[in-house]
C-alpha cells in the first residue's frame, strides 16, 4: 500500500511544491517510510538541472569520517563532469549528503550520467530542463521543509509516499523513479508486479541498468526503453498493462505531459478530478480535498484505463 | 454429542438449544455477542442498546476539524441525545464516517466521502450528497443508502440486506460476495461485479465491465446497457413479468427510471454449474440437523 498523486494545470505555472505537499501530507496514512517528488519547473533550453546524492541518509550518522567521505565524492563528481566537457552554473547544497547542480549540456548524457554513478555511493536523482527530482526519508512536510519545496513554481508534479514491502527503506528504494538515462522522465507507482524478474532481465539484455530491487523501477526503466524507441508515451502505457504482470496504477511525467495506467483487474485505487485548467488525482478523495475546498466531482478510471494530458 | 429429545429441546431456552444442537460450544460475551432476535416479540428489530430517537428532532454536525473516530463517536453521542436526523457537514473524503450505526436513524453528508463509508450498518437512512470511495456499504445489513455522485470500487460488498443506491457510476467489483439486499446502480459499473454473488439483486442501468457475475451461486443482475462479457458460469436468463415490475417499482422508489422503461433490461443468473452450495441462512440450517 503506497500513496500516489498527480497534478497539471494546463497552460500556466502554478506553486506545484506546496500543492504537492499538501495532497502527500493527507496521503501520509499510505505510506510513512519515504516521500519523493517529482516536480516539473520552467527549465532554460541550454541548462540542465541534476540532483544527485552522495550517501544514504543513515549512512551520514554512521561515523565522523562520513563528511569527509562525502566531500571526496563530491571533488569526484566536480572532476568527471569536467572530464566530459560540462561546465557547473550554479552549485547548490541542499542537505548533508544532497545536491543540485545547473550544468551544461554534455555531448553524451547517458555515458556521463553513468560514469558519475560508478562513483560508490553517489545516485542521480534526476536530469532534466524540467524536472526535479527529490526523495526523502519522513513524511512529506519533513522532506518539504529540507529541500525548500514550498516556493517551487511549475506546470505540473507527481508524487509519492511509500510503504516498504518488497525492498529497503532508503533513498534508493523511493519512488520516484527517472528514467535513466532519459531525461525529464519520472514515475511513481502503487502495487506489485509479478513478473518482474522476467521484464528485468529481459530490459537489461537491452543494456539498461537497475540501481534498486525495487519492481516500481522496472516501470521506470520500461517506460524509458519504450520512449526512446520512439513509442509514444500513451501507447506505452497501453502496452504496459499487456506486457506487465501484477495489480498496479501508476502515473508518468515528462516535461510537457503526465499520464496514468491501471492494471486489468482495477486493484489499486485512482480518484481523478478534471477540470478545464486542473487536473489531480491520487490513490484517496482525501489528497484531492486537500487542495480542492470546495464541492467538486470525481470519479475512479477503470480497468485497463489510459489517460495523458498535456501541460 | 450426547442426543436431545425433542422434548427437551422444547423446554429450553433459545440460547441453551444452540449449544445442545452443537451450533455453539463456546460462551460469546463482550462485543461478539451475538443477539437473538424472536420473531413473535413486537419490538423484534431493535437492539436493546438501541437509543431511543425522535426523526423530527435535527441537527447539524461540521466534522471539518475532526479525526474520524472524534466524528462517529460525536454522531453516536447525538443520537444519545435523541437527535434523529443528522446533517453532517465538510465530510471532505475522510474514511469510515458513520460506520457501524445499528439502529434507525436519518443521516445526511453534505459532501464526499472516503473508503468504507457507512459500513456495517442496521437500519439507518443515509444520503451522500457527494462522492463516496472505496467500499461504501460493505456488510450492511439494513437501511437505505443513496449517493447522488459516483462511487468508487467494492461498492456494497458482502451486503446483506437493505437498498444501497448509487445515482452515478461506480467502480470495479460492485456487490462482491453479495448476500442479500439491492445494489441499484444509475450509471455504468467496472470489471468483476457481482463476483461470488450468492443472494440478492443488483440492477445496473447502465454498461457493465468484464467478467460480470463472475462464479455467482445465486441472486439475480439486471443491466440496462451493454454487457463487455460474462463471468464463469454466469448466464442470461428470461426477463420475466414479475421481473419487470421489481425493476419498475424499485426505479421509480429512487427515481433512477431510464426513459425507455425496463424492458431492455438483461436478466444475468448463476448457471449453477459450479454448484456447491445450499442458499440457506444459519437459522434456518438448524431446521434440518
Amino acid at each position: 500500500m503506497c500513496g500516489i498523486a498527480g497534478l497539471i494545470h494546463r497552460g500556466k505555472s502554478s506553486n506545484v511544491g506546496s500543492e504537492m505537499t499538501s495532497m502527500l501530507q493527507a496521503l501520509k496514512h499510505r505510506g510513512p517510510d519515504s516521500t519523493g517528488y517529482a516536480v516539473y519547473g520552467q527549465g532554460k533550453d541550454d541548462e540542465i538541472v541534476m540532483r544527485f546524492v552522495l550517501a544514504e541518509q543513515e549512512d551520514m550518522s554512521k561515523s565522523f569520517e562520513m563528511k569527509d567521505v562525502v566531500a571526496e565524492r563530491l571533488e569526484l563528481v566536480e572532476a568527471r563532469l569536467k572530464q566530459h566537457g560540462v561546465t557547473v552554473n550554479s552549485r547548490e547544497q541542499v542537505t548533508d549528503y544532497a545536491h543540485r547542480f545547473t550544468i551544461s549540456q554534455a555531448d553524451d548524457m547517458e555515458a556521463m550520467a553513468r560514469h558519475i554513478e560508478a562513483i560508490e555511493g553517489v545516485e542521480i536523482m534526476s536530469l532534466g530542463n524540467g524536472l526535479e527530482l527529490i526523495k526523502d526519508l519522513g513524511d512529506a512536510t519533513v522532506v518539504s521543509e529540507q529541500y525548500g519545496l514550498n516556493s517551487f513554481q511549475g506546470t505540473h508534479a507527481i508524487g509519492h509516499t511509500r510503504m516498504a514491502t518488497e525492498s529497503d527503506v532508503d533513498i534508493r528504494s523511493a519512488h520516484p523513479y527517472w528514467a535513466f538515462p532519459y531525461n525529464d522522465v519520472s514515475v511513481v507507482h502503487n502495487g506489485q508486479i509479478t513478473n518482474y524478474w522476467i521484464m528485468r532481465r529481459q530490459m537489461e539484455r537491452f543494456g539498461h541498468r537497475f540501481q534498486s530491487n525495487c519492481d516500481s523501477e522496472l516501470l521506470a526503466v520500461y517506460t524509458a526503453h519504450n520512449l526512446a524507441d520512439g513509442v509514444s508515451l500513451e501507447d506505452s502505457l497501453r502496452r504496459s498493462i499487456n506486457e506487465i504482470d501484477g495489480v498496479f496504477t501508476y502515473l508518468v511525467a515528462t516535461k510537457d505531459q503526465l499520464g496514468m495506467a491501471k492494471d486489468t483487474m482495477a486493484a489499486k485505487p485512482l480518484v481523478l478530478y478534471e477540470s478545464d485548467n486542473l487536473i489531480a488525482m491520487a490513490s484517496e478523495e482525501v489528497s484531492i480535498r486537500a487542495i480542492l475546498p470546495q464541492e467538486i466531482d470525481t470519479y475512479d478510471p477503470y480497468d485497463e484505463e489510459v489517460r495523458v494530458w498535456q501541460a | 454429542m450426547a442426543s436431545v429429545s425433542d422434548n427437551e429441546l422444547n423446554e429450553m431456552t433459545q440460547e441453551e438449544r444452540v449449544t445442545a444442537l452443537g451450533m455453539r460450544t463456546d460462551q460469546l460475551t463482550g462485543r461478539a455477542m451475538a443477539i437473538e432476535f424472536n420473531p413473535d416479540e413486537e419490538e423484534r428489530f431493535e437492539y436493546p442498546w438501541a437509543p431511543v430517537v425522535d426523526f423530527n428532532k435535527r441537527t447539524e454536525l461540521d466534522v471539518d476539524d475532526m479525526t474520524t473516530t472524534e466524528a462517529n463517536e460525536k454522531i453516536r453521542a447525538l443520537m444519545e441525545e435523541g437527535y434523529g436526523t443528522i446533517v453532517i457537514k465538510n465530510p471532505r473524503g475522510k474514511h469510515s464516517l458513520g460506520v457501524g450505526i445499528l439502529s434507525k436513524l436519518n443521516m445526511i453528508f453534505e459532501g464526499s466521502l472516503g473508503y468504507f463509508g457507512i459500513g456495517l450498518i442496521d437500519g439507518p437512512n443515509v444520503r451522500v450528497n457527494g462522492r463516496v470511495g472505496w467500499s461504501c456499504g460493505e456488510n450492511m445489513l439494513a437501511g437505505t443508502v443513496i449517493i447522488e455522485k459516483n462511487a468508487g470500487s467494492t461498492f456494497g460488498a458482502a451486503i446483506r440486506g437493505g437498498d444501497l443506491v448509487c445515482k452515478g457510476s461506480v467502480g470495479s467489483r460492485t456487490g462482491i460476495d453479495q448476500k442479500g439486499g439491492t445494489i441499484l446502480v444509475g450509471g455504468d459499473t467496472g470489471a468483476l461485479s457481482g463476483f461470488m454473488m450468492q443472494r440478492g439483486r443488483m440492477v445496473v442501468c447502465g454498461n457493465a465491465g468484464k467478467n460480470l457475475g463472475d462464479s455467482m451461486y445465486d441472486g439475480t443482475i439486471f443491466v440496462g446497457g451493454e454487457i463487455q462479457s460474462c463471468g464463469v458460469d454466469a448466464v442470461e436468463a428470461e426477463l420475466t413479468d414479475l421481473d419487470k415490475a421489481w425493476l419498475t417499482r424499485k426505479l421509480t422508489q429512487y427515481d433512477m427510471m431510464p426513459k425507455q422503461g425496463v424492458d431492455h433490461f438483461t436478466k444475468i443468473v448463476a448457471g449453477k454449474q459450479l454448484w456447491n452450495y445450499d442458499n440457506l441462512e444459519a437459522n434456518e440450517k438448524k431446521l434440518i440437523i
